[in-house]
């Protein structure tokens, strides 16, 4: 493979997400930590529900190929649920620091609010969930060798570079959701976010048949985007102004 | 050579007081105000100013110092104001550390990557004399724990003569021994990485354009970090200084007993700071009895300039006050610079090419220096900053190498996605 290749893949997985980090995280302090402390409990559920799939393994027999095949289903859906699991953990955590900031503040309101907290440990999962993913392939793609050369396909760094992509995007805006569900009890927002992971980790088993992975998590992406746009306060004429490049008078707060 | 190298290098234990006088060697001259400067209107700025975090002054060596010698921070005045102050820029004073570990470790990370010389097996130290290459692993066990031990020993009996020397005033004794250590890190090691970095490269220089380089290279970093600079080139080179170290201590430990080192260094220097007798304990509190500016080189200082307003009637006050903000900023020892990037450059190197172990280490070292400069805010007192962050780092090294890596590799092979 090559340099275009390379950089083509980083760019494609990690570029929105490098600008997204560029433009609203970087400036502040605070945000960076969430950022960094987001991507840490992902870590955490990763490496506990990799554990479990460890023992798992070891203690059954590896030449039983259907039971791998379902040990790794079972591992994938656990994985998905302890992350969702470390979302809300996240969410306590961040809702005691702002009891902590607000305390400390001398105006009685904290320098950041909760649903920037949540868009940034939204971001702070996605990006190490993209990068775990994606890394170790990237480094591979520097390095000599010809894609699907033993029959598999030949689009393998192309459509995991636009999985991680579009996986980035998902986290950030389960984010949003989650965190919003947790502060107004909406109970159907969190589990709607618990379903639509599971869904999009479910409908990458039909890969390598691309259209059955990349096609619904990419319609389930920009359905959570607009669910997590109308919960942040936005509504279609502040959309429609800010395409325009005009501002508006009565824009609700995004928070930012 | 190596002995010399590392009896000099050692040089690191000294005595972090938070005078700002500290940060005079690298700050405007507003720090001589501090000294006399205990006022409590001026309490604001300086409680801001004396926060320093528990860094290990001393490089890592091998017979070094390396624990953390945090300054407690004076508590002129515990205004409910200077709080917020201090909280309120703790979240700067995390990222200000964050961007220098993240620039060093990435330093180190790259050249293991690159430069097959740091990875190579060429020997060891005389301080790890027992080698790792017997059959049985218990044996292999065995050895790198004496290794640690004779390690651990040589630093403490280091540390102990340098607190000594300290009490007793031989000043000269102490530069000497600082300056030939940067010297050795500033011009032989930095030729040595040179020319490995070439021989990588394929890249042909010529003697002369070496000379060049390198001397220049070496004397602005000697007066940089012994005398006065610009902030931001002293930062700099003390980052390289830090990474070099890392790198040395990458090549020449062997594998079990640097993990083993990792772990002890990070017990002894809880032990050090903490403990009433621990000696970088009685090194602190003897520079603080004597209002001694800290030895230059051996912390790494991010001094942020930043002006209060502040409404005092007395005119001549104010105006000494704004001349004394300074910045607080926070202080790091290059131990533990030195030592985090051995752990992560350690995972690049020998986690079997897997990035992911990597960026785990990184992130945990980065997780436990925000909780560590946490506890500090909370506790405002000396802390070592070792301790967490190491251990995260361990955890999560040995974790995600031999529990992640197969589930992410079975999970990359059927491009599935969690």
């Amino acid at each position: 493979m090559s340099l275009a290749v390379f950089f083509g893949c980083t760019f494609i997985a990690f570029g929105p997400a490098l600008g997204l980090v560029l433009f609203t995280v970087v400036r502040d302090p605070l945000r960076i930590i969430i950022l960094i402390a987001g991507a840490f409990f992902w870590l955490v559920s990763l490496l506990l529900s990799s554990l479990v799939w460890f023992i798992a393994v070891k203690a059954s027999d590896p030449r039983d190929e259907p039971l791998q095949k379902g040990l790794l289903i079972f591992g994938v859906l656990f994985s998905v649920l302890l992350q969702e699991a470390f979302r809300f953990l996240y969410y306590k955590l961040l809702r005691k620091a702002i009891e902590g900031l607000v305390a400390l503040s001398e105006d009685g309101c904290s320098p950041i609010s909760i649903q920037q907290m949540a868009y940034v440990a939204g971001l702070g999962f996605g990006l190490m969930s993209g990068a775990f993913s994606m890394i170790n392939l990237l480094a591979d793609a520097l390095g000599p060798g010809t894609v699907g050369i033993h029959g598999d396909s030949q689009l393998y760094f192309l459509t995991s570079a636009f999985m991680t992509m579009v996986m980035i995007f998902l986290h950030t805006f389960w984010g949003i959701l989650f965190f919003h569900g947790c502060e107004t009890q909406h109970w159907w927002e969190m589990v709607a976010v618990i379903l639509t992971h599971l869904i999009v980790s479910g409908s990458t088993f039909w890969n390598p048949l691309y259209v059955g992975s990349l096609v619904p998590s990419y319609l389930l992406m920009f359905a959570t985007a607009a669910w997590a746009y109308v919960l942040s306060g936005g509504c279609t004429r502040n959309l429609l102004q800010s395409l325009r490049g005009q501002q508006s008078e009565t824009s609700p707060q995004p928070g930012s | 050579m190596m002995i010399t190298f590392m009896n000099s290098s050692d040089s690191e234990e000294e005595a972090c007081n938070e005078r700002t006088s500290l940060i005079s060697v690298e700050s405007p001259p507003a720090a001589s105000y501090q000294d006399g400067l205990q006022a409590p209107e001026a309490a604001e700025t300086q409680t801001y100013r004396k926060r320093r975090t528990g860094g290990s002054c001393s490089p890592s060596d091998a017979d070094g110092s390396n624990s953390d010698s945090g300054i407690p921070v004076r508590d002129i005045a515990v205004d409910n104001k200077e709080e917020e102050l201090t909280l309120k820029y703790g979240a700067k004073h995390v990222i200000m550390l964050f961007v220098p570990v993240t620039l060093c470790m990435i330093v180190v990370v790259a050249t293991i990557k690159s430069v097959r010389f740091y990875t190579e097996k060429n020997g060891q130290l005389i301080y790890t004399p027992f080698s790792e290459d017997t059959p049985s692993v218990g044996q292999r066990l065995l050895n790198s724990v004496l290794n640690t031990i004779i390690m651990i020993s040589v630093i403490i009996v280091m540390t102990v003569f340098l607190v000594v020397l300290y009490k007793y005033r031989c000043y000269k004794f102490i530069h000497g021994w600082l300056i030939l250590s940067s010297l050795m890190l500033l011009f032989l090691f930095t030729y040595i990485y040179l020319g490995e970095v070439l021989k990588t490269y394929n890249v042909a220089m010529d003697y002369l354009t070496l000379f060049f380089v390198i001397w220049n290279f070496g004397a602005v970093g000697m007066i940089c970090i012994h005398w006065k600079g610009p902030l931001h080139l002293q930062q700099a080179y003390l980052i390289m200084i830090s990474a070099l170290m890392a790198l040395v201590f990458i090549k020449y430990l062997p594998e079990w007993s640097a993990w083993v080192i990792l772990g002890a260094i990070s017990i002894y220097d809880l032990i050090a700071v903490l403990c009433p007798r621990g000696p970088l304990r009685m090194l602190v509190e003897t520079a603080q009895e004597r209002n001694e500016p800290i030895f230059p080189a051996l912390i790494y200082s991010s001094a942020m300039v930043w002006t209060v307003g502040m409404a005092k009637q007395d005119a001549a006050s104010r105006v000494l006050t704004q001349q004394t903000w300074d910045s607080g900023g926070v202080k790091l020892g290059l131990g533990d610079f030195i030592f985090y990037s051995v752990l992560v450059g350690k995972a690049a190197a020998t986690a079997s090419g897997d990035w992911n172990t990597t960026l785990a280490c990184f992130v945990a070292i980065l997780i436990g220096l925000c909780l560590t400069l946490l506890l500090l805010a909370v506790f405002k007192k000396a802390l070592p900053a070792l301790p967490i962050s190491i251990t995260f780092g361990l955890v999560f090294y040995f974790s995600t190498d031999n529990l992640v890596r197969p589930f992410m590799d079975t999970l990359a092979s059927h491009q599935l996605y969690i």
